[in-house]
């Protein structure tokens, strides 16, 4: 069993491996193409990052690992959450008015605020999950409707509630009192900081895996995600799982913008950052929705956006091109993970066969013994 | 047990007369040997039954013949000449022609368009193709007519268009692959007219099947194929149906039949006025009432389609719609969940163990825990209990001879009758008190069968109703003490095992015995 399970875990790091390796030969086949420096560029984006840098990928990675585990509930129950982006925004927002205007002292503010972005995250899926559990409508096309109206929704509920910053015209929200803000966490250079909120984001990824691999309902899940039909014959309720399994996507999704907002933003406004709902999906598909994987996942693509920042002055090469790795990277994670699996089908099939040969030839020997007996 | 059959074909003697001969052909997948070393004469003018067990090599060695794998090694001969066939269409040109098992036919084209289709080139598409399906199907007895559309046909008429279809492509040798499992026995006796015909036309057929009675009566030679290596070439003549099953697993095996009856008067189940509207017109289940007491099997008898698979899925509450009583053990389950039904003790095999039995990219202890989520050992207030679960798994694979390396093993790496083995055993854990068996042993190899055959008598024994639900007559016959026909979503007719041949259990079946 022990080899086994090393074949396993070989064929688990094998698939990523490959995918990357692939990633970063089209990406340098691109940069050829264009008469870039290939190597100047790989030599500024594997380069070690300095402490500062680290804390903005580990922040950066943060945001994307939340994104990322949103989308994987959906995932591990066949369902596409596209919808995080809008989720995220609608909840950010909504933390952002409650932690504003501070109607509780402290962190009993603080709580409140990420209660609330959870429950508006979750609500805002959940539309998207009752849609589909009643009317059958998938949910791909109305979390895509549900990101526009979020956009809008929220640029209108801003000029509600916004507040204009002295001598700018950035609209945002009534700024988070001192006391609700959650502390940064120094590097030890004196410098850098990361968000206090890693706390909470290592909690929500071991509250996934402890969920999902451990407790009846995300058995329920994960076996209503490879089968639905063997699902609802072992008693599970389809449409009750659908709904449930999108409000916990919303609700993760909601946690998505609050690092930024509790630790560096202190406001929603009109430049919060945007479109990291969609990360969070490449993300997912890289790191198998496995919650370890995730978290390499992010680092990975926060490594490579900090990274790409100084191409432009050091090499002249836009930093886009990062995004054509991404890109990339996920379509050769989607081809490489597919031949590896088969890979591993096989190999099981054939592990199983040759036990069974073995055992089988022992069990004709002694009937073929038998019946030389004649009847 | 020996045969008194004489040796098949000594190589060279009649070698006129042989139409197929294969000599040592092998075919190798990554991990499994399909077939190894096969040599088979089949003669001009015969019915040339090969037989054997799931997965034993049979449909492999079929596709090799016909063009679609090309073997590792070995020889074919047709005629007389030694050729390599590359596609179907190479063998087509030798003249082979196989039916498979599931149709392949256009259903909003005709019969006529779909003989033609892909065959243009032979005699058009116009009345030159008529004629000539006309005199095929006259020269053969096949009585089909051009210009129905498939849809509107049966599906004995449908097989025998597939036949037309091989003839009309000018096959001399056509192999059937597993003919008869999608027949009743009038519609099988018919087909058998029809090879009886192409055999006097000096056609050689070969006919896959594992149903041993039937190839007992059409075959004039039968091949006995075993872990991918032909065991035995025998004339019917000389042996039994079960001397064939046992050349087929090499050992003696155990017959469906009952013992002793063990029904008492209790009744366990009871379902009473149950019917399930359909979206279009005639209800999927009309009306139905029945009883099943502590200790007994009913056996439900109709032709695929008929509301067999509904009518499970209402008793175990995935139907939404469905009206009227179920009631188990005096207890109301009419408004009740599938999960309550579970745990109020119904086991369920079901019919499609692959979309409903198991989680085929899981590993069998997880597949363990499939359907029993909500009780011990597997899990434990709301949370997975790996270790016992695995351990369960364990007892499962000891208990009932799953054959596999372990409880980590995904359940897509099994073969068809251990992974059933796997569901018999986990729906016979935590002490059900009613067990839904439907189409248990379909697809398992014959030692599987009787390996479930024995836990069903088993589940009898222990006093649980059985709700059993087969296409394999015999198998309904020998293990039911009580048979029911369905027949478009309505009982239509009771039977005593004891006393009913198959012959009037699908007349039954078919609305032929409606008048009774």
């Amino acid at each position: 069993m022990n080899r086994a399970r090393l074949t396993k875990i070989g064929l688990g790091i094998a698939s990523p491996l490959l995918a990357l390796a692939a990633a970063f030969a089209i990406t340098s086949l691109v940069l050829l193409a264009a008469g870039d420096p290939v190597w100047d560029v790989w030599s500024q984006l594997l380069s070690w990052p300095k402490t500062r840098n680290w804390a903005n990928i580990i922040d950066n990675s943060m945001v994307l690992y939340l994104s990322g585990l949103a989308v994987a509930v959906g995932f591990r129950m066949n369902l596409f959450n596209i919808g995080v982006d809008g989720q995220y925004r609608v909840a950010a927002f909504t933390a952002a008015v409650v932690a504003g205007e501070a109607w509780l002292p402290g962190y009993l503010n603080t709580l409140l605020a990420i209660v609330a972005a959870i429950v508006v995250g979750a609500f805002w899926a959940g539309i998207a999950g009752v849609l589909r559990a009643t009317r059958g409508v998938s949910e791909v096309i109305s979390t895509i409707m549900l990101n526009f109206i979020a956009t809008f929704l929220v640029a209108y509920l801003l000029r509600e509630w916004a507040v204009r910053e002295k001598g700018s015209n950035i609209l945002g929200t009534r700024e988070i009192p001192e006391g609700s803000r959650i502390p940064n966490i120094g590097l030890g250079d004196g410098v850098s900081q990361i968000y206090g909120f890693i706390v909470l984001v290592v909690l929500a990824g071991f509250l996934f895996w402890f969920v999902l691999n451990k407790t009846r309902f995300g058995f329920d899940l994960r076996a209503t995600g490879q089968s639905t039909t063997a699902a609802v014959a072992s008693g599970v309720s389809v449409k009750k799982m659908i709904i449930v399994a999108m409000l916990i996507s919303g609700g993760v999704a909601g946690l998505v913008g609050l690092p930024i907002l509790f630790g560096d933003a202190y406001t929603y406004g009109s430049t919060f950052q945007s479109g990291l709902g969609f990360a969070g999906i490449a993300i997912a598909l890289l790191g198998r929705n496995n919650p370890v994987g995730i978290a390499f996942g992010a680092v990975l693509f926060a490594y490579l956006n900090e990274q790409s920042n100084p191409l432009q002055i050091l090499v002249g090469v836009s930093p886009q091109i990062v995004a054509i790795t991404q890109g990339v990277i996920v379509l050769t994670v989607v081809i490489s993970y597919e031949l590896v699996r088969r890979y591993g089908v096989r190999l099981e099939q054939w592990e199983v066969a040759r036990a069974l040969e073995a055992d089988r030839n022992d069990r004709n020997d002694r009937n073929d013994k038998a019946s030389e007996v004649p009847a | 047990m020996s045969t008194t059959a004489p040796p098949a074909a000594e190589p060279g003697a009649t070698s006129h007369e042989v139409a197929v001969r294969l000599r040592g052909i092998g075919k190798r997948f990554p991990g499994v040997i399909a077939n190894d070393d096969i040599n088979i004469d089949v003669r001009r003018g015969t019915i040339h039954a090969i037989v054997g067990e799931n997965g034993a090599g049979k449909s492999t060695l079929m596709k090799i013949l016909y063009g679609v794998q090309p073997p590792d090694s070995g020889t074919i001969e047709i005629n007389g000449d030694q050729v390599t066939l590359h596609s179907p269409a190479d063998a087509i040109k030798s003249g082979v022609g196989m039916v498979f098992q599931h149709f392949m036919l256009a259903d909003n084209l005709t019969v006529l368009e779909n003989v033609v289709l892909g065959a243009e080139k032979l005699h058009g598409i116009g009345a030159k193709a008529r004629a000539e399906v006309m005199r095929i199907s006259d020269a053969y007895g096949l009585g089909v007519d051009p210009d129905r559309l498939v849809e509107e046909l049966g599906v004995g008429a449908r097989q025998r268009v597939e036949i037309l279809k091989v003839l009309y492509r000018g096959a001399k040798i056509v192999i059937l692959d597993e003919p008869t499992a999608v027949l009743v026995p009038h519609e099988v006796d018919e087909l058998f007219g029809n090879l009886r015909e192409l055999k006097a036309e000096g056609f050689c057929v070969i006919f896959i099947s594992h149903k041993l009675d039937e190839v007992l009566s059409v075959a004039d030679e039968i091949t006995v194929i075993r872990r991918g290596t032909t065991v035995k070439t025998v004339e019917p003549q000389g042996v039994t149906a079960r001397q064939l099953a046992e050349l087929m697993v090499g050992s003696e095996l155990p017959s469906p039949s009952t013992e002793a009856s063990t029904v008492t008067d209790e009744v366990l189940l009871r379902v009473q006025h149950l019917s399930l509207p359909s979206d279009e017109g005639r209800p999927l289940l009309d009306d139905i009432s029945f009883e099943i007491h502590r200790g007994e099997i009913l056996g439900i008898a109709g032709v695929e389609g008929n509301g067999q698979a509904e009518l499970v899925e209402a008793i175990m509450g995935m139907r939404a719609g469905a009206t009227g009583l179920v009631e188990l053990g005096g207890q109301d389950l009419s408004h009740r969940s599938t999960r309550e039904r579970r745990e109020d003790g119904i086991g369920y095999i079901p019919e499609d163990r692959h979309r409903h039995g198991l989680l085929l990219d899981s590993p069998l202890w997880e597949n363990r825990i499939l359907g029993h989520q909500f009780r011990e050992p597997s899990v434990r207030h709301g949370l997975i209990d790996k270790g016992a679960a695995r351990e369960d798994t364990q007892r499962i694979i000891t208990e009932y001879d799953v054959r596999t390396p372990g409880p980590d093993v995904l359940a897509r790496a099994l073969s068809g009758g251990n992974q059933q083995k796997l569901i018999v055993g986990r729906e016979m854990s935590s002490d059900p008190i009613m067990l839904i068996a439907s189409h248990p042993t379909r697809g398992v190899d014959v030692g599987a069968q009787a390996a479930i055959w024995t836990h069903i008598k088993t589940a009898r024994r222990k006093g649980l109703a059985v709700l059993l639900i087969s296409a394999d007559l015999d198998e309904l016959i020998g293990l039911s003490d009580r048979i029911e026909v369905i027949l478009r979503g309505r009982i239509v007719g009771a039977f005593d095992p004891s006393d009913v041949t198959p012959e009037q259990l699908g007349s039954a079946m078919t609305g032929a015995g409606e008048d009774k």
